[in-house]
Protein backbone atom coordinates (compact mmCIF):
# COMPACT_ATOMS: atom_id res chain seq x y z
CA UNK A 1 0.00 0.00 0.00
CA UNK A 2 1.51 2.64 -1.01
CA UNK A 3 2.36 6.30 -1.50
CA UNK A 4 2.04 5.67 -4.99
CA UNK A 5 -1.23 4.47 -5.11
CA UNK A 6 -2.47 7.39 -2.92
CA UNK A 7 -0.98 10.39 -4.83
CA UNK A 8 -2.68 8.66 -7.89
CA UNK A 9 -6.35 9.09 -6.39
CA UNK A 10 -5.53 12.00 -4.48
CA UNK A 11 -4.28 13.71 -7.62
CA UNK A 12 -1.44 16.65 -7.87
CA UNK A 13 -2.88 18.36 -4.04
CA UNK A 14 -0.83 15.24 -2.78
CA UNK A 15 1.94 15.45 -4.24
CA UNK A 16 3.77 17.49 -1.78
CA UNK A 17 2.24 15.37 1.09
CA UNK A 18 3.95 12.48 -0.60
CA UNK A 19 6.92 14.21 -1.13
CA UNK A 20 7.04 15.04 2.34
CA UNK A 21 6.25 11.68 3.72
CA UNK A 22 8.88 10.02 1.38
CA UNK A 23 11.64 12.10 2.38
CA UNK A 24 11.96 10.74 5.94
CA UNK A 25 10.57 7.12 5.14
CA UNK A 26 13.14 6.86 2.50
CA UNK A 27 15.71 7.53 5.06
CA UNK A 28 14.88 5.01 7.81
CA UNK A 29 14.56 2.13 5.07
CA UNK A 30 18.22 3.17 3.35
CA UNK A 31 19.66 3.09 7.39
CA UNK A 32 18.45 0.21 7.83
CA UNK A 33 19.51 -1.63 4.97
CA UNK A 34 22.79 -0.06 5.93
CA UNK A 35 22.91 -1.71 9.34
CA UNK A 36 22.12 -4.87 7.75
CA UNK A 37 24.51 -4.73 5.45
CA UNK A 38 27.45 -3.35 7.89
CA UNK A 39 26.48 -5.83 10.63
CA UNK A 40 25.43 -8.76 8.64
CA UNK A 41 28.27 -8.59 6.09
CA UNK A 42 31.13 -9.14 8.62
CA UNK A 43 31.27 -12.46 8.46
CA UNK A 44 29.89 -13.72 5.07
CA UNK A 45 28.74 -11.39 2.35
CA UNK A 46 24.84 -10.16 3.13
CA UNK A 47 22.31 -13.11 2.78
CA UNK A 48 19.24 -11.57 0.41
CA UNK A 49 16.02 -10.86 2.99
CA UNK A 50 13.87 -12.39 0.05
CA UNK A 51 15.80 -15.93 0.31
CA UNK A 52 13.94 -16.67 3.89
CA UNK A 53 10.48 -16.18 5.44
CA UNK A 54 10.09 -13.64 7.64
CA UNK A 55 9.99 -16.51 10.79
CA UNK A 56 13.27 -17.62 9.73
CA UNK A 57 14.60 -14.09 10.04
CA UNK A 58 12.90 -13.76 13.51
CA UNK A 59 14.75 -17.23 14.56
CA UNK A 60 17.92 -16.01 12.79
CA UNK A 61 18.15 -12.72 15.29
CA UNK A 62 16.92 -14.62 18.36
CA UNK A 63 19.63 -16.79 18.44
CA UNK A 64 22.60 -14.86 17.75
CA UNK A 65 24.65 -15.40 20.22
CA UNK A 66 24.93 -18.78 19.53
CA UNK A 67 24.53 -18.46 15.29
CA UNK A 68 25.76 -21.19 13.31
CA UNK A 69 28.55 -22.42 16.18
CA UNK A 70 29.78 -18.59 17.39
CA UNK A 71 28.84 -15.34 18.87
CA UNK A 72 27.87 -12.98 16.43
CA UNK A 73 25.66 -10.88 19.40
CA UNK A 74 24.48 -7.63 18.73
CA UNK A 75 23.39 -4.42 20.60
CA UNK A 76 19.70 -4.54 20.80
CA UNK A 77 18.81 -1.20 19.28
CA UNK A 78 20.92 -2.83 15.91
CA UNK A 79 18.96 -6.06 16.14
CA UNK A 80 15.76 -4.64 15.85
CA UNK A 81 16.29 -2.37 13.18
CA UNK A 82 17.80 -5.31 11.33
CA UNK A 83 15.29 -7.46 12.47
CA UNK A 84 12.70 -5.05 11.16
CA UNK A 85 14.34 -4.40 8.05
CA UNK A 86 14.80 -8.39 7.45
CA UNK A 87 10.84 -9.52 7.79
CA UNK A 88 9.97 -6.88 5.48
CA UNK A 89 11.82 -7.56 2.90
CA UNK A 90 11.18 -11.62 3.77
CA UNK A 91 10.64 -14.01 0.53
CA UNK A 92 7.00 -14.02 2.12
CA UNK A 93 6.65 -10.34 2.67
CA UNK A 94 4.29 -8.60 0.09
CA UNK A 95 5.55 -8.24 -3.63
CA UNK A 96 8.49 -10.56 -2.30
CA UNK A 97 10.19 -13.53 -4.01
CA UNK A 98 7.96 -16.13 -3.10
CA UNK A 99 9.53 -18.53 -5.47
CA UNK A 100 12.14 -18.84 -2.42
CA UNK A 101 9.27 -20.43 -0.20
CA UNK A 102 8.66 -23.40 -3.13
CA UNK A 103 8.70 -26.80 -0.86
CA UNK A 104 8.47 -25.31 2.10
CA UNK A 105 6.54 -26.65 4.85
CA UNK A 106 4.73 -24.07 6.71
CA UNK A 107 5.66 -25.09 9.41
CA UNK A 108 9.14 -25.21 8.91
CA UNK A 109 11.59 -22.30 9.50
CA UNK A 110 14.95 -23.19 8.30
CA UNK A 111 18.14 -21.20 9.57
CA UNK A 112 19.53 -21.76 6.43
CA UNK A 113 18.84 -20.43 2.80
CA UNK A 114 21.34 -23.31 2.14
CA UNK A 115 18.75 -25.49 3.92
CA UNK A 116 15.28 -24.35 1.78
CA UNK A 117 14.11 -27.28 -0.76
CA UNK A 118 14.66 -24.16 -3.32
CA UNK A 119 18.24 -23.48 -3.24
CA UNK A 120 18.40 -27.51 -2.71
CA UNK A 121 16.78 -27.96 -5.97
CA UNK A 122 18.81 -25.07 -7.73
CA UNK A 123 21.83 -26.55 -7.00
CA UNK A 124 21.20 -30.45 -7.44
CA UNK A 125 22.81 -31.64 -10.50
CA UNK A 126 24.33 -28.66 -10.82
CA UNK A 127 27.52 -28.79 -8.07
CA UNK A 128 28.97 -31.62 -7.29
CA UNK A 129 28.84 -31.85 -3.44
CA UNK A 130 32.51 -31.69 -3.25
CA UNK A 131 32.45 -28.26 -4.93
CA UNK A 132 30.99 -27.19 -1.98
CA UNK A 133 33.64 -28.21 0.88
CA UNK A 134 36.71 -27.37 -1.96
CA UNK A 135 39.84 -24.98 -0.09
CA UNK A 136 38.53 -22.63 -2.59
CA UNK A 137 34.74 -22.42 -1.59
CA UNK A 138 34.74 -24.11 2.06
CA UNK A 139 30.90 -23.70 2.43
CA UNK A 140 27.61 -23.97 0.72
CA UNK A 141 27.13 -20.85 2.50
CA UNK A 142 29.79 -19.17 0.37
CA UNK A 143 27.70 -18.16 -2.00
CA UNK A 144 30.16 -15.11 -3.74
CA UNK A 145 33.40 -18.14 -4.59
CA UNK A 146 30.72 -19.39 -7.04
CA UNK A 147 28.13 -16.55 -7.79
CA UNK A 148 30.42 -13.49 -8.61
CA UNK A 149 27.35 -11.23 -8.52
CA UNK A 150 25.82 -12.66 -5.31
CA UNK A 151 26.45 -9.62 -2.81
CA UNK A 152 24.41 -7.68 -5.28
CA UNK A 153 21.35 -10.11 -5.30
CA UNK A 154 22.15 -11.50 -8.65
CA UNK A 155 22.24 -15.52 -9.10
CA UNK A 156 22.21 -17.54 -12.06
CA UNK A 157 21.67 -16.30 -15.67
CA UNK A 158 17.86 -16.02 -16.06
CA UNK B 1 84.64 8.29 8.25
CA UNK B 2 82.90 9.42 4.93
CA UNK B 3 81.79 5.85 4.53
CA UNK B 4 80.40 5.58 8.30
CA UNK B 5 77.48 8.20 7.55
CA UNK B 6 75.69 6.65 5.80
CA UNK B 7 75.40 3.56 7.64
CA UNK B 8 74.88 5.54 10.90
CA UNK B 9 71.90 7.34 9.19
CA UNK B 10 70.40 3.73 8.08
CA UNK B 11 70.71 3.05 11.73
CA UNK B 12 69.43 5.42 12.94
CA UNK B 13 66.34 5.44 9.98
CA UNK B 14 65.83 1.75 10.93
CA UNK B 15 65.40 2.64 14.84
CA UNK B 16 62.92 5.20 14.34
CA UNK B 17 61.18 2.96 11.87
CA UNK B 18 60.83 0.43 14.79
CA UNK B 19 59.78 2.53 17.11
CA UNK B 20 56.89 4.52 15.18
CA UNK B 21 55.66 1.48 14.17
CA UNK B 22 55.62 -0.08 17.55
CA UNK B 23 54.49 3.25 19.47
CA UNK B 24 50.21 3.33 20.13
CA UNK B 25 48.69 5.69 17.87
CA UNK B 26 45.96 8.21 19.45
CA UNK B 27 43.27 6.33 18.52
CA UNK B 28 44.79 3.37 19.83
CA UNK B 29 46.13 5.07 23.17
CA UNK B 30 42.64 6.05 23.98
CA UNK B 31 41.19 2.49 23.46
CA UNK B 32 44.31 1.22 25.74
CA UNK B 33 43.81 3.99 28.80
CA UNK B 34 40.37 3.27 28.68
CA UNK B 35 41.47 -0.68 29.55
CA UNK B 36 44.16 0.59 31.53
CA UNK B 37 41.91 2.15 33.99
CA UNK B 38 39.43 -0.88 34.23
CA UNK B 39 42.01 -3.19 34.64
CA UNK B 40 43.50 -1.13 37.77
CA UNK B 41 39.89 -0.90 38.71
CA UNK B 42 39.96 -4.72 38.95
CA UNK B 43 43.32 -5.32 40.67
CA UNK B 44 45.18 -1.84 42.12
CA UNK B 45 48.45 -4.09 41.64
CA UNK B 46 48.18 -3.98 38.05
CA UNK B 47 52.00 -2.92 36.34
CA UNK B 48 50.84 -1.87 32.52
CA UNK B 49 50.07 -4.32 29.18
CA UNK B 50 52.43 -6.49 27.81
CA UNK B 51 52.86 -8.09 24.05
CA UNK B 52 54.41 -11.22 25.32
CA UNK B 53 51.04 -12.08 27.41
CA UNK B 54 48.99 -10.81 24.43
CA UNK B 55 51.21 -12.60 22.13
CA UNK B 56 50.73 -15.89 24.28
CA UNK B 57 46.98 -15.28 24.20
CA UNK B 58 46.57 -14.70 21.28
CA UNK B 59 48.57 -18.14 20.04
CA UNK B 60 46.46 -19.74 23.00
CA UNK B 61 44.18 -23.29 22.47
CA UNK B 62 41.77 -22.59 25.94
CA UNK B 63 39.75 -25.27 25.11
CA UNK B 64 36.91 -23.92 26.91
CA UNK B 65 34.60 -22.33 23.81
CA UNK B 66 32.63 -23.37 21.03
CA UNK B 67 34.06 -26.41 19.14
CA UNK B 68 34.31 -24.57 15.73
CA UNK B 69 36.34 -21.27 17.01
CA UNK B 70 39.07 -23.27 19.15
CA UNK B 71 41.88 -20.04 18.87
CA UNK B 72 41.93 -16.63 17.65
CA UNK B 73 44.32 -17.97 14.94
CA UNK B 74 41.06 -20.41 13.79
CA UNK B 75 40.64 -16.66 11.86
CA UNK B 76 42.83 -14.52 12.63
CA UNK B 77 45.92 -17.33 11.20
CA UNK B 78 48.63 -16.99 13.87
CA UNK B 79 50.41 -14.23 12.10
CA UNK B 80 48.68 -11.31 13.13
CA UNK B 81 49.98 -9.36 9.58
CA UNK B 82 48.07 -11.71 7.19
CA UNK B 83 44.89 -11.51 6.12
CA UNK B 84 42.62 -14.19 8.04
CA UNK B 85 38.99 -15.48 7.15
CA UNK B 86 35.83 -16.00 8.98
CA UNK B 87 34.31 -19.90 8.99
CA UNK B 88 32.08 -18.50 5.79
CA UNK B 89 35.38 -18.11 3.94
CA UNK B 90 35.71 -14.21 3.77
CA UNK B 91 38.31 -12.22 3.95
CA UNK B 92 39.56 -10.79 7.24
CA UNK B 93 42.25 -7.60 7.02
CA UNK B 94 45.20 -8.44 9.29
CA UNK B 95 44.71 -7.62 12.91
CA UNK B 96 48.12 -5.89 13.46
CA UNK B 97 48.25 -2.15 13.44
CA UNK B 98 51.21 -1.63 11.02
CA UNK B 99 49.05 -3.18 8.21
CA UNK B 100 45.90 -2.38 9.08
CA UNK B 101 46.27 1.73 10.65
CA UNK B 102 42.30 1.97 12.07
CA UNK B 103 42.57 -1.29 13.73
CA UNK B 104 41.81 -0.32 17.75
CA UNK B 105 40.92 3.10 17.36
CA UNK B 106 36.99 2.75 17.69
CA UNK B 107 35.89 1.68 21.14
CA UNK B 108 32.30 0.28 19.98
CA UNK B 109 33.99 -1.72 16.98
CA UNK B 110 37.09 -3.08 18.93
CA UNK B 111 34.88 -3.89 22.36
CA UNK B 112 32.01 -5.78 20.16
CA UNK B 113 34.31 -8.30 18.58
CA UNK B 114 35.82 -8.57 21.83
CA UNK B 115 32.63 -9.77 23.27
CA UNK B 116 31.71 -11.70 20.66
CA UNK B 117 34.97 -13.38 20.04
CA UNK B 118 35.98 -14.16 23.94
CA UNK B 119 33.22 -16.07 24.36
CA UNK B 120 33.66 -17.81 20.99
CA UNK B 121 36.66 -19.12 22.00
CA UNK B 122 36.96 -18.79 25.92
CA UNK B 123 33.84 -19.56 26.82
CA UNK B 124 33.44 -16.31 28.85
CA UNK B 125 34.11 -12.62 28.76
CA UNK B 126 37.79 -11.14 28.73
CA UNK B 127 39.08 -9.14 31.44
CA UNK B 128 40.48 -5.49 30.71
CA UNK B 129 43.73 -6.83 31.43
CA UNK B 130 43.72 -9.51 28.39
CA UNK B 131 42.30 -6.81 26.26
CA UNK B 132 45.23 -4.34 26.92
CA UNK B 133 47.76 -6.93 26.49
CA UNK B 134 46.17 -8.11 23.08
CA UNK B 135 46.15 -4.94 21.77
CA UNK B 136 49.58 -3.99 22.35
CA UNK B 137 50.94 -7.34 21.34
CA UNK B 138 48.70 -6.34 17.57
CA UNK B 139 50.49 -2.67 18.45
CA UNK B 140 53.83 -4.43 18.41
CA UNK B 141 53.17 -6.40 15.25
C1 LIG C 1 30.57 -13.28 13.87
C2 LIG C 1 30.38 -13.70 12.51
C3 LIG C 1 28.97 -13.59 11.93
C4 LIG C 1 28.16 -12.48 11.91
C5 LIG C 1 28.43 -11.10 12.47
C6 LIG C 1 26.94 -12.90 11.23
N1 LIG C 1 27.04 -14.20 10.82
FE1 LIG C 1 25.64 -15.26 9.79
N2 LIG C 1 26.89 -16.87 9.77
C7 LIG C 1 28.12 -16.94 10.38
C8 LIG C 1 28.65 -18.27 10.21
C9 LIG C 1 30.01 -18.75 10.75
C10 LIG C 1 27.72 -18.99 9.45
C11 LIG C 1 27.82 -20.44 9.01
C12 LIG C 1 28.61 -20.49 7.74
C13 LIG C 1 28.85 -21.87 7.23
O1 LIG C 1 28.18 -22.81 7.61
O2 LIG C 1 29.77 -22.00 6.41
C14 LIG C 1 26.62 -18.08 9.19
C15 LIG C 1 25.50 -18.40 8.45
C16 LIG C 1 24.40 -17.59 8.25
C17 LIG C 1 23.22 -17.96 7.50
C18 LIG C 1 22.98 -19.27 6.81
C19 LIG C 1 23.66 -19.32 5.44
C20 LIG C 1 23.27 -20.57 4.68
O3 LIG C 1 24.01 -21.57 4.75
O4 LIG C 1 22.21 -20.55 4.05
C21 LIG C 1 22.35 -16.89 7.57
C22 LIG C 1 20.99 -16.81 6.93
C23 LIG C 1 23.02 -15.86 8.35
N3 LIG C 1 24.26 -16.31 8.73
C24 LIG C 1 22.46 -14.63 8.64
C25 LIG C 1 23.10 -13.63 9.36
C26 LIG C 1 22.48 -12.38 9.72
C27 LIG C 1 21.06 -11.98 9.42
C28 LIG C 1 23.43 -11.64 10.39
C29 LIG C 1 23.29 -10.26 10.99
C30 LIG C 1 22.32 -10.12 12.03
C31 LIG C 1 24.64 -12.46 10.47
N4 LIG C 1 24.39 -13.66 9.83
C32 LIG C 1 25.84 -12.08 11.05
C33 LIG C 1 28.76 -15.93 11.04
C34 LIG C 1 28.27 -14.65 11.24
C1 LIG D 1 30.05 -24.40 -5.33
C2 LIG D 1 29.44 -23.30 -6.06
C3 LIG D 1 28.16 -22.66 -5.54
C4 LIG D 1 27.90 -22.15 -4.30
C5 LIG D 1 28.85 -22.11 -3.10
C6 LIG D 1 26.57 -21.58 -4.35
N1 LIG D 1 26.03 -21.78 -5.60
FE1 LIG D 1 24.19 -21.16 -6.23
N2 LIG D 1 24.49 -22.10 -8.00
C7 LIG D 1 25.66 -22.69 -8.41
C8 LIG D 1 25.47 -23.22 -9.74
C9 LIG D 1 26.54 -23.92 -10.57
C10 LIG D 1 24.14 -22.94 -10.11
C11 LIG D 1 23.41 -23.31 -11.41
C12 LIG D 1 23.83 -22.47 -12.55
C13 LIG D 1 23.32 -21.10 -12.44
O1 LIG D 1 22.12 -20.92 -12.54
O2 LIG D 1 24.15 -20.21 -12.20
C14 LIG D 1 23.55 -22.21 -8.99
C15 LIG D 1 22.24 -21.71 -8.97
C16 LIG D 1 21.73 -20.87 -7.99
C17 LIG D 1 20.45 -20.22 -8.04
C18 LIG D 1 19.43 -20.35 -9.14
C19 LIG D 1 19.72 -19.33 -10.19
C20 LIG D 1 18.77 -19.41 -11.33
O3 LIG D 1 18.71 -18.42 -12.04
O4 LIG D 1 18.14 -20.45 -11.51
C21 LIG D 1 20.32 -19.44 -6.92
C22 LIG D 1 19.17 -18.53 -6.53
C23 LIG D 1 21.55 -19.64 -6.15
N3 LIG D 1 22.38 -20.51 -6.83
C24 LIG D 1 21.79 -19.04 -4.93
C25 LIG D 1 22.87 -19.35 -4.13
C26 LIG D 1 23.05 -18.83 -2.79
C27 LIG D 1 22.10 -17.87 -2.07
C28 LIG D 1 24.21 -19.37 -2.32
C29 LIG D 1 24.83 -19.17 -0.94
C30 LIG D 1 23.95 -19.39 0.20
C31 LIG D 1 24.77 -20.21 -3.38
N4 LIG D 1 23.93 -20.18 -4.45
C32 LIG D 1 25.96 -20.93 -3.29
C33 LIG D 1 26.83 -22.77 -7.68
C34 LIG D 1 26.98 -22.43 -6.35
C1 LIG E 1 35.34 -17.18 13.98
C2 LIG E 1 36.33 -16.27 13.47
C3 LIG E 1 37.08 -15.42 14.50
C4 LIG E 1 37.75 -15.85 15.62
C5 LIG E 1 37.92 -17.27 16.15
C6 LIG E 1 38.29 -14.66 16.24
N1 LIG E 1 37.96 -13.56 15.50
FE1 LIG E 1 38.43 -11.64 15.93
N2 LIG E 1 37.39 -11.00 14.30
C7 LIG E 1 36.72 -11.81 13.42
C8 LIG E 1 36.00 -11.01 12.45
C9 LIG E 1 35.14 -11.53 11.30
C10 LIG E 1 36.25 -9.66 12.79
C11 LIG E 1 35.67 -8.41 12.14
C12 LIG E 1 36.14 -8.15 10.77
C13 LIG E 1 37.15 -7.06 10.74
O1 LIG E 1 37.20 -6.22 11.64
O2 LIG E 1 37.94 -7.05 9.77
C14 LIG E 1 37.13 -9.70 13.96
C15 LIG E 1 37.60 -8.57 14.61
C16 LIG E 1 38.25 -8.59 15.81
C17 LIG E 1 38.55 -7.41 16.60
C18 LIG E 1 38.21 -5.96 16.22
C19 LIG E 1 39.47 -5.19 15.93
C20 LIG E 1 39.23 -3.71 15.68
O3 LIG E 1 39.31 -3.32 14.51
O4 LIG E 1 38.96 -2.98 16.63
C21 LIG E 1 39.15 -7.84 17.74
C22 LIG E 1 39.59 -6.98 18.92
C23 LIG E 1 39.25 -9.28 17.67
N3 LIG E 1 38.71 -9.71 16.47
C24 LIG E 1 39.83 -10.06 18.65
C25 LIG E 1 39.81 -11.45 18.64
C26 LIG E 1 40.34 -12.25 19.73
C27 LIG E 1 40.96 -11.71 21.00
C28 LIG E 1 40.13 -13.56 19.38
C29 LIG E 1 40.46 -14.80 20.20
C30 LIG E 1 40.02 -14.78 21.59
C31 LIG E 1 39.45 -13.55 18.08
N4 LIG E 1 39.30 -12.25 17.67
C32 LIG E 1 39.02 -14.68 17.42
C33 LIG E 1 36.71 -13.18 13.43
C34 LIG E 1 37.22 -13.98 14.43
Amino acid sequence: MTFRSMAIRGGSASLAVLLALAGPAAAAVDSAQAVTAKECGACHMVFPADMLPARSWTAIMAGLSDHFGENAALDPAAAMQIGGYLTTHAADASGMNKHALRGLAANMTPLRITDTPAWIRAHKGEVSPAAFTSPKVKSKSNCVACHAEAARGVFGDD
Amino acid sequence: MIKMIPVLSFAVLCASATLAISAPGAGQQTVLDRYAAEAKAAAPAFAGFSAERGKAFFLAHPASGKPDTPSCTTCHTADARQIGHSRAGKEIGPLAVSATPDRFTDIAKTEKWFTRNCDSVLGRACTAAEKGDFITFMVSQ
